[in-house]
């Protein structure tokens, strides 16, 4: 994986390659003119904003791959959009090698790219691919159009694809091909940073492994800085150096990949290792999932202190009562407990 | 890198399909709608090129003679050629005049339409690109405009401006730019959202380039289904207007026009006068309107394969 | 095991398309006992959810259900007229989808939609009705149950809807359950409740469980037998813990190589070689032998199911060695 080296005494006071700081995004529901008077004459009309990032600081290290990993409501995707530059935090920073990534409210650094989700709808219908994937490029002075068919190739080239198929429309491919023109869209526009949402949780199984692996030879030829956000555990653990785990918009958890995996400090973290269902190699073994009591609150009304404690089997009066900060329970390993030691 | 995977990644092994070439197949599909667009066709092309092909110049008062005037379909005239649907009450060859009615109909119903077409999509875009205020106050006027009957506007505006080509297609574009804005502010608003709009934003992409290569172009197949169908109410507007006698000057007389001066005539049997450039008018507006209906149709979301 | 209580024989469905005739189920052959589970695996265009819809009778023109049998509990459904495969439908044989949205009419209360339930195929009093929802209702752990008949569907979360899905398929002590990808779009939390609670109502009521996914650790969790189907057919199918560690079908083998848990991290994952194949008019023999390591001259002709003992293949070159790590 990562050859570079990283800073591992985990003190929050490194800057990181990607930094992080205190980063809030909030929803609050526009209020049309109806909207207020039916309010005022009683009607239950919703005024409440959804905290979907509610203070998260991270840094990422210089050719590192942190993993990203919740469950819906978590704050994942929203967190990575705004270290992609397409959401504006509502307060908090994010910046890439010391620099802003937005200024008012419009992205300014192209060197974080990002990959969505559902390959069926990321890439225009009614462009072809070459010129996808040209698009960015020319637009930032990356290449020209006289040079724009060579720098097409080599970048589908290098997702592994022909590059002769750049006057297809997107409709003519696999969803697995689509996201190989999505990564080779971002790759185009020659970025050190990338943010991939949940970039393989709509493939199938056998066309996951082989972008799971392209992604695996990017970090290696190319040093990139991955963001990996998924809630599949097992593809997370595999991709990454570090992972932070997040919990109704705030990181509950956060160390080396193995780590984390291993010796889960936060009780969030461990109930969802034990509840993601595993291979089942012995009949004889009995098959437990000890599931997480209790459904995900509403991010609309978190619960009072620690946003777990509705649902945590070590829930104490202390925990409702004050909200855990993240603290170093091991080197470079992070937790948001107050039993975790 | 040599990976054993990228050899038989070669995609599908038909050509490139471009959307608008699809669009087209899947129109001819059907042959009903096929049909009609070639009604369409056929008649724009007739009246492109009215003054070759009708036997009389219509508005050339010299060539006129009232000897001919409210002459039955097949009667010889003046001229020294068949009348083929009759004569109107000046004496018009009614063929010719039909045939310079529906070129100036059309004119009027394609540049209404246009025009139209290119101030509603501008506000209904800008409206759902800029969001906020600017959303709020643009779109609550083209909400006002909507809940105005057509044809009452039309007639106010006409009233005002007075009678003339440009003033006609103004009130029309007045009457209709609002139906243009809403489907434009409903087409840009979904795309807006998706994520491809949003890759063009992560770039970062400008928001000139957004608008103009990924969300208007993915919003033209909406817009064309309204611009056929309000060239078609364009076009019956116009006639409305021009049979009511607020329309276009008499030297410049369109279908209603036509209609409108044989009204008189309905009763004491000559109804030709009126009914042949009816007939005219409700073939080009049905049959634009039935390649409407199947444009929507067609562009309606489907299922992925 | 005694009598199966659905048993399929060689069926096949095909969809009778412009392009060509696509043979989206083509020889599938299993059976399910009173109370079992089954595990239905397979990628997307398998012909896991088609063989689902075939077993419900749900197959739409242009598809039709070709030949074959499914007998449940003796009883042949195949060339069941529509009404008599109502009366079934939902009373002895139910199914759960994906999406509890497309399941749940979201203009209807619970209750009522549960009433209709009830009532297409039991004259119940509404009360008697509302008591009988209740009760299933709590059985799939929803709280309060009785009060929540009033609640619509956009009040309660993804899990709840699923839940209450479920709960509707069981309303008539369904004798089989067909789950169509159940739990995919729940979050692993939710979805691990999901699984104990499926696992235990099964076993409670003796209603014989097909679970169709593409996950296999999730049907590994909660299925005693494993079929693994490939391009309509099932390729592989045998004891759960038996087939994942000694699959014998390289199409197996390959997909369990290129799981993530399987592998050391930071290592490349195994790839199958090639595509998918498409269904549309497919070549003869065995679909997989385009993408097969193993494939030799024998392999153009279809491969038969063979069975031996309680495991079944079909293939000519099945695998010695135990590929699990």
């Amino acid at each position: 994986m990562s050859a570079l080296a990283k800073t591992d005494d985990g003190s929050l006071s490194s800057r990181g390659f990607v930094h992080v700081r205190d980063v809030q995004k909030h929803f609050s529901p526009q209020l049309t003119l109806g909207d207020k008077i039916a309010a005022k004459l009683g009607a239950r009309v919703e005024t409440r904003s959804v905290r979907a990032v509610d203070g998260v600081s991270l840094d990422v290290v210089r050719g590192e791959t942190l993993g990203l990993v919740g469950e819906s409501g978590c704050g994942k995707s929203t967190l990575g959009r705004m270290v992609a530059g397409i959401l504006t935090p509502s307060s908090g920073r994010v910046a890439v090698d010391g620099g802003p990534v937005m200024t008012d409210g419009r992205k300014i650094d192209t060197r974080v790219q990002m990959i969505f989700q559902d390959p069926f709808a990321s890439l225009d219908p009614r462009m072809r691919v070459g010129d996808i994937i040209a698009e960015g490029p020319l637009a930032h002075g990356l290449t020209s159009k006289s040079e724009q068919a060579a720098y097409v190739a080599g970048y589908l080239e290098r997702a592994g694809l022909d590059a002769s198929l750049v006057r297809r429309f997107p409709h003519q491919f696999s969803g697995g091909q689509r996201q190989r023109i999505a990564i080779a869209r971002a790759l185009a526009m020659q970025p050190e940073v990338l943010v991939c949402d949940e970039p393989v949780a709509s493939l199938d199984v056998s066309i996951q492994a082989q972008i799971i692996n392209l992604f695996l030879a990017l970090q290696r030829d190319l040093g990139l800085t991955l963001i990996f956000i998924s809630h599949d555990l097992s593809v997370v653990r595999h991709l990454s150096d570090r992972v932070a785990v997040m919990y109704l918009g705030r990181i509950v958890e956060e160390g080396p990949a193995e780590q984390v995996y291993s010796a889960p400090a936060h009780p969030y973290t461990k109930g969802l290792l034990a509840s993601v269902p595993r291979l089942v190699l012995d009949e004889t073994e009995p098959v437990t999932l000890d599931a997480i009591e209790g459904e995900i609150p509403s991010p609309l009304s978190p619960p009072k202190g620690c946003n777990f404690n509705p649902r945590c089997p070590l829930a104490e009066t202390r925990c409702v009562r004050d909200d855990p900060e993240l603290r170093l329970v091991r080197t470079g390993h992070l937790a948001a407990c107050h039993f975790a030691e | 890198m040599s990976d054993p995977v990228m050899k038989p990644l070669m995609g599908d092994a038909s050509k490139a399909i471009s959307p608008w070439r699809d669009l087209w197949w899947r129109f001819c599909e059907d042959r009903v709608a096929l049909f009609a667009f070639g009604v369409v066709v056929l008649l724009v092309l007739m009246a492109l090129f009215a003054p070759l092909i009708s036997p009389q110049n219509p508005y050339d008062l010299s060539g006129l003679s009232l000897r001919d005037a409210r002459r039955p379909p097949g009667f010889v005239g003046s001229g020294g050629y068949t009348h083929l649907l009759g004569t109107d009450a000046q004496g018009r060859d009614l063929l010719s005049a039909i045939l310079y009615g529906l070129r100036v109909s059309l004119q009027i119903g394609i540049t209404a339409g246009a025009v139209a077409l290119v101030i509603g999509t501008s506000i209904g875009i800008a409206a759902a690109y800029a969001r906020g205020f600017v959303e709020t106050i643009l779109m609550r006027i083209v909400d006002l405009q909507l809940s105005f009957p057509p044809i009452l506007l039309a007639l106010v505006l006409v009233a005002l401006l007075g009678q003339g080509q440009a003033q006609l297609v103004t009130a029309l574009v007045a009457a209709q730019y609002a139906y243009f804005a809403r489907t434009a502010f409903g087409a840009a608003s979904a795309e807006r959202s998706k994520d491809y709009v949003e890759a063009a934003a992560a770039t970062p992409l400008s928001a000139r380039r957004i608008v103009f290569r990924h969300i208007l172009p993915n919003a033209m197949p909406a817009l064309i289904v309204v611009a056929t169908v309000q060239i078609a109410y364009a076009i019956a507007l116009e006639a409305t207007l021009s049979f009511l006698g607020l329309g276009l000057p008499v030297t410049e007389p369109s279908l209603g026009m036509l209609i409108s001066n044989g009204v008189k005539y309905m009763m004491s049997g000559r109804t030709w006068i009126s009914v042949y450039p009816g007939i005219m008018l409700i073939i080009l507006i049905v049959a634009i309107n039935m390649v409407g209906d199947h444009l929507r149709d067609i562009l309606n979301p489907r299922l992925d394969k | 095991m005694s009598a199966p209580i659905l048993e399929v024989s060689d069926l096949k469905t095909h969809f009778f398309t412009r392009a060509g005739v696509v043979k989206a189920v083509d020889g599938v052959s299993f059976s399910v006992g009173a109370g079992e589970i089954v595990g239905l695996v397979g990628e997307s265009g398998s012909g896991k959810s088609v063989t689902g819809f075939s077993l419900m009778g749900l197959v739409d023109p242009p598809g039709r259900i070709v030949s074959g049998s499914v007998k449940l509990d003796g009883e042949e459904l195949i060339g069941l007229s529509w009404n008599q495969f109502r009366a079934l439908r939902g009373s002895r044989i139910a199914m759960v989808f994906q999406d509890p949205m497309a399941t749940l009419n979201p203009v209807l209360t619970i209750g009522t939609q549960m009433r209709l339930a009830i009532s297409a195929h039991d004259k119940t009093s509404n009360r008697a009705a509302d008591a009988r929802a209740a009760e299933v209702l709590t059985r799939v752990g929803i709280p309060e149950a009785q009060s929540r008949l009033g609640a619509y569907p956009h009040e309660f979360s993804g899990g709840m809807r699923q839940r209450v899905a479920i709960a509707i398929a069981l309303l008539h002590g369904s004798q089989v359950l067909i789950a169509d990808e159940p739990t995919t779009a729940l979050d692993v939390s939710i979805q691990a409740q999901i699984l104990t609670e499926m696992r235990d109502l099964a076993a409670e009521t003796g209603t014989a469980l097909v679970w169709i996914s593409h996950d296999l650790a999730t049907v590994s969790t909660l299925a005693s037998r494993l079929l693994v189907m490939y391009a309509g057919r099932i390729v592989e199918q045998g004891p759960v813990a038996t087939v994942l560690r000694d699959p014998r079908h390289p199409y197996t083998a390959g997909l369990l190589r290129s799981l993530p848990a399987t592998a050391k991290p930071g290592q490349d994952l195994f790839q199958i070689p090639g595509t998918t194949p498409s269904l549309l008019d497919p070549p003869p023999g065995c679909p997989f032998r385009p993408r097969c390591q193993h494939a030799s001259e024998m392999c153009v002709t279809d491969p038969a199911l063979e069975m031996s003992g309680n495991r079944g293949l079909r293939c000519f070159h099945p695998l010695r060695e135990t590929v699990n790590a």
